[in-house]
């Protein structure tokens, strides 16, 4: 049961991520986001990680990729022409890149997950919100504040970057 | 039960399709959702291995990660607002002001 749901899962991450990647249309490139995240959410699920998933579901699929589609929508981005543009040998070298990048990883892995226990049958207290919260606000909390200040200062630099004027004297539009 | 090799086979593969992303399109839109996917795929494998050895302080980095996830998108998008209103476009190639 648990490996069909991996499956599943997994398979529908990798559509929606492929997908994403080779869309025209840019809107549904969000869309497909979003359907990963909700998938990588289920896998989060299988890790028994409820917390986690929950977070995922609601920071990433929902404000974040709201967020995207806005943007999306507010520049009124036109649909690709050509997916690709026109400088072959470029292909070439991400192809090589790519194989190189995801062989390395997998040299990784086959490295360490001899080492690796099972997953072990207490795992299914960990991930949940009291357990999360518990240590949350009591090891991490001078890190969870930090994280304050942190989303503060990204919110104030957006603000400060998004930011229209226009230059009262000459009447053009300054950023 | 499924291996953790797996997971961590499936995170290589995700990670691999943003990196092809962020490099071949065009779209800066979507070069920042292909960032995105990779962050997500970092975050898998993170998850996974704080699953396995049982410990939770992989969780609470994962939660971490999530937050600055956020705090980073939003600068992007901001960052690529300001893009258009200079170039009246997000396509990638036509921000050419650094490179040589």
């Amino acid at each position: 049961m648990e490996i069909y749901a991996f499956i599943s899962f997994a398979v529908l991450a990798i559509a929606t991520a492929l997908g994403m990647v080779l869309n025209k249309n840019t809107v549904n490139s969000a869309l497909m986001l979003v359907l990963n995240m909700v998938s990588i959410a289920g896998l989060y699920l299988l890790l028994q990680a409820q917390f986690l998933a929950l977070i995922q579901i609601v920071v990433y699929a929902g404000a974040i990729m709201v967020l995207f589609l806005f943007v999306i929508m507010l520049l009124n981005v036109d649909d690709d022409e050509h997916l690709f543009d026109r400088f072959r040998v470029k292909y070439l070298i991400v192809t090589l890149l790519a194989v190189v990048v995801f062989a390395q990883i997998l040299y990784g892995i086959a490295g360490v997950t001899d080492l690796l226990p099972e997953l072990s049958s207490d795992m299914t207290t960990v991930g949940t919100v009291e357990a999360v919260a518990e240590v949350l606000y009591t090891d991490y909390l001078f890190a969870f504040q930090i994280t304050a200040i942190l989303l503060t200062a990204a919110v104030v630099g957006a603000l400060m970057i998004a930011q229209f004027k226009a230059d009262p004297e000459t009447g053009e539009q300054e950023s | 039960m499924i291996g953790i090799d797996w997971y961590l086979a499936l995170s290589a593969i995700l990670f691999v399709i943003g990196i092809v992303g962020v490099l071949i399109r065009r779209n800066a839109i979507v070069v920042f959702m292909c960032v995105e996917l990779m962050l997500n795929a970092v975050n898998l494998a993170l998850l996974s291995f704080s699953a396995y050895h049982g410990d939770i302080g992989g969780m609470i980095l994962v939660f971490f990660s999530l937050a600055v996830a956020a705090a980073e998108a939003v600068v992007g998008l901001a960052i690529i607002i300001a893009i258009f209103r200079n170039h009246l476009s997000v396509d990638i190639l036509k921000v050419n002001l650094l490179r040589w």
